[in-house]
């Protein structure tokens, strides 16, 4: 086990040093063309779910996210901020039956949850956010963080009340489960197509955010470090370590990430910190570009909507409220009451959007990358006229460690670890939803999952090969598409919720759901 | 008044002694009843991969029977076969909480364990399920060296 561990690492250095000088001319064209296939393959997709409305510039995805979000936190009447405190308690275990001990626990659901979400999304993500939308996409997406918590809550619910417990004690769930047993129960038309549909799109966004775009972010990390050199030289090292996790059986790696990715986080979190310490006088100035740009766009491309839609749409993307997947990672917790785990869940998007993603757009405010001209205090557009400039012409996860780096010399390298270990934690996670997509739609059974798990492991190799722009499209538009099914059925579904969250209150209030006493 | 022993076990040979302890002192009592425990050291705060929890029931129900048929049935029924009036049970936790809030559950007098046999870096900075045990129990602790 060891021997294979220092030989992958070996294999690892040596591609990371060595090949990238041998092969940089024939490579980059092989890059190029992987990149123009999946562009011209993936296109129609992306317009459709980009369309904006008709006579106006807006996304009607952002829209619906948003809306959906908006009707869910109204119709459970701000749960989000009323059962806080209560979610916060269920996760300490203050709720949790001592005879259920070694079942998993709210805890660990949430974690498991979280680190398939929490990762480039908050790194490169919030990069792509404020690059395009100026610090003012911060704003609108902390507002989707606090609407998305009620989006999250109705899906996990939902997750663990539908899921399938097998006789052996192994348990599936996910939207599919629910949306299927959901209409069957509630006597809807329509359940089992729904159902489908959304496993289609549960497998393109496990290749696309899940995959591609955690590869193709991983490797422009290493290659700011150690030089450019070809991208699917890091996409093969991937593909066989993951290869290795999720086929080979080899839990040791997988458990190592598991262990270091919550270390990474808070590590990540503590130099941000740093970072907006140092500069503590500026913070206030961040924060008034902040409110500032989300209400007039200080110049940004697209101006005030384009703040709004790449703050949505980041939001959406980095913790992943309505899109479904979280109630698959939620449903495997053993609790009496599902709706114990739809509170646990709204902490989600809170820590990962509230809390990570504002400290990423607050360092990258404050750190200067991005150019402002100073006759008029708005920010400067780059030659293309879609982003704002900044100081090395730098987007993505490239602009973030620029913005880390111009406080602390040395945290690229720390942050080129971080990436690279949210990267593949995110993808052991996604590589969980998928085949749990791809089960429904196949069926349980040994050669069905071994089809879909080399598929992804390909996948991992053209996303590190292809270009940012193609695959960061796809990579939302899958995802988003997951959204618009998932949505619909939680509008059929949300009754079942809040009948649910009615007893469970009244229970609460009567004093019949006690704390146990340890 | 009946006496109530909670007997901790580790899988191990120091375990045999607290069990043997235990039998000693049982034989010596009228009407002595004991409760053989095994724990499994679990953490709620623990991480984990999705496919981890989604099987972990299944794997919580395999720790408990192998636990069960490899330590407590024998030594449940070894105190059976000498006359003596014993239950087990196996349960997941902090060994020394979990060991705690059974003799409170049972009312039991004493908790009998063996000396703690893992030592090293982690034991001397946490303390060891013993001496954490020792420190915190409600009730009085015997330790069998």
């Amino acid at each position: 086990m060891n021997t294979l561990n220092k030989l992958l690492l070996a294999a690892f250095a040596f591609f990371a040093t060595a090949v990238p000088a041998l092969a940089q001319e024939e490579a980059m064209s092989l890059d190029d063309k992987v990149s123009e296939v999946f562009a011209t393959f993936t296109g129609p997709f992306v317009w459709f779910v980009f369309a904006p409305i008709p006579g106006t510039s807006f996304p009607w995805i952002v829209m619906w996210l948003v809306i959906g979000a908006s009707v869910f936190t109204l119709y459970f009447a701000f749960v989000q901020f009323r059962f806080f405190g209560h979610a916060i308690s269920l996760v300490k275990g203050d709720y949790s039956d001592p005879n259920d001990a070694g079942e998993v626990s709210h805890f660990q659901a949430l974690a498991t949850a979280l680190s398939g979400t929490v990762g480039l999304g908050n790194i490169a993500g919030v990069a792509v956010a404020v690059g395009i939308g100026g610090p003012g996409a911060t704003f609108w997406m902390i507002l989707a963080g606090l609407l998305g918590m009620a989006s999250k809550f109705t899906e996990c619910t939902l997750g663990v009340k539908y899921r399938n417990e097998y006789e052996d004690g192994t348990v599936s769930g996910g939207p599919m489960y629910y949306i299927s047993k959901g209409f069957d129960e509630l006597g809807l038309p329509g359940g089992k197509i729904l159902a489908v549909l959304f496993s289609i799109f549960c497998i393109l966004g496990a290749f696309g955010g899940g995959n591609m775009f955690q590869a193709n972010q991983a490797h422009a990390q290493i290659a700011g470090i150690v030089g450019d050199y070809p991208g699917w030289i890091t996409g093969l090292v991937f593909a066989v370590v993951v290869f290795l996790v999720i086929v080979g059986g080899i839990k040791s790696i997988a458990r190592v990430t598991e262990k270091v990715v919550p270390f990474m986080g808070i590590l990540y979190v503590g130099a941000a910190l740093i970072v907006l310490i140092v500069n503590y006088d500026q913070i206030g100035w961040a924060f008034g570009q902040i409110f500032a740009g989300a209400f007039t766009g200080l110049g940004v491309a697209g101006g005030l909507v384009g703040a709004l839609i790449q703050g949505f749409k980041r939001a959406a993307f980095s913790n992943e409220a309505g899109v479904g997947s979280a109630a698959i990672a939620h449903s495997a917790v053993k609790t009496k009451e599902p709706i114990t785990e739809g509170f646990v869940s709204l902490l989600e998007p809170l820590i990962d959007t509230v809390v990570i993603c504002t400290m990423t757009a607050l360092v990258i405010t404050i750190s200067g990358q991005l150019l402002i001209d100073e006759a008029t205090g708005n920010y400067v557009l780059n030659e293309a006229g879609s982003a704002i400039a900044t100081v090395g012409d730098t987007s993505g996860v490239a602009l973030t460690s620029a913005a880390f780096g111009s406080a602390i010399s040395w945290f690229p390298f720390v942050l080129a670890i971080a990436v690279i270990l949210f990267a593949f934690s995110t993808m052991i996670s996604w590589s969980y939803y998928g085949l749990k997509a791809w089960t429904y739609l196949f069926g349980e059974g040994k050669t069905a999952e071994m089809v879909f798990k080399c598929l992804f492991c390909v996948f991992i190799v053209i996303g590190a090969a292809a270009r940012l722009g193609p695959v960061i499209d796809f990579s939302d538009a899958a995802i988003f598409a997951m959204a618009v099914v998932n949505i619909t059925a939680l509008y059929f579904l949300m009754k079942v919720v809040r009948k649910e969250l009615a007893s469970y209150s009244e229970r609460l209030r009567s004093g019949e759901i006690k704390k146990f006493t340890h | 008044m009946t006496m109530k022993l909670v007997i901790g076990l580790d899988g191990h040979s120091s375990g045999e002694k607290a069990l043997a302890f235990g039998q000693q002192m049982a034989e010596k009592t009228d009407g002595c009843a004991l409760v053989v425990v095994y724990v499994i050291e679990w953490s709620p705060f623990t991480f984990q991969t999705a496919e981890e929890n989604a099987q972990r029931h299944k794997r919580r129900e395999e720790e408990i029977s192998v636990a069960t048929s490899r330590v407590v049935e024998p030594a449940v029924a070894k105190l059976k076969e000498a006359g003596l009036n014993a239950t087990g049970m196996v349960r997941h936790g902090n060994v020394a909480d979990t060991l705690d809030n059974i003799a409170k559950e049972e009312g039991a007098n004493q908790i009998v364990v063996a000396r703690s046999s893992d030592g090293g870096f982690s034991s001397r900075i946490f303390g060891s399920a013993t001496a954490n045990l020792v420190m915190n129990a409600s009730v009085p602790v015997t330790v069998v060296a």
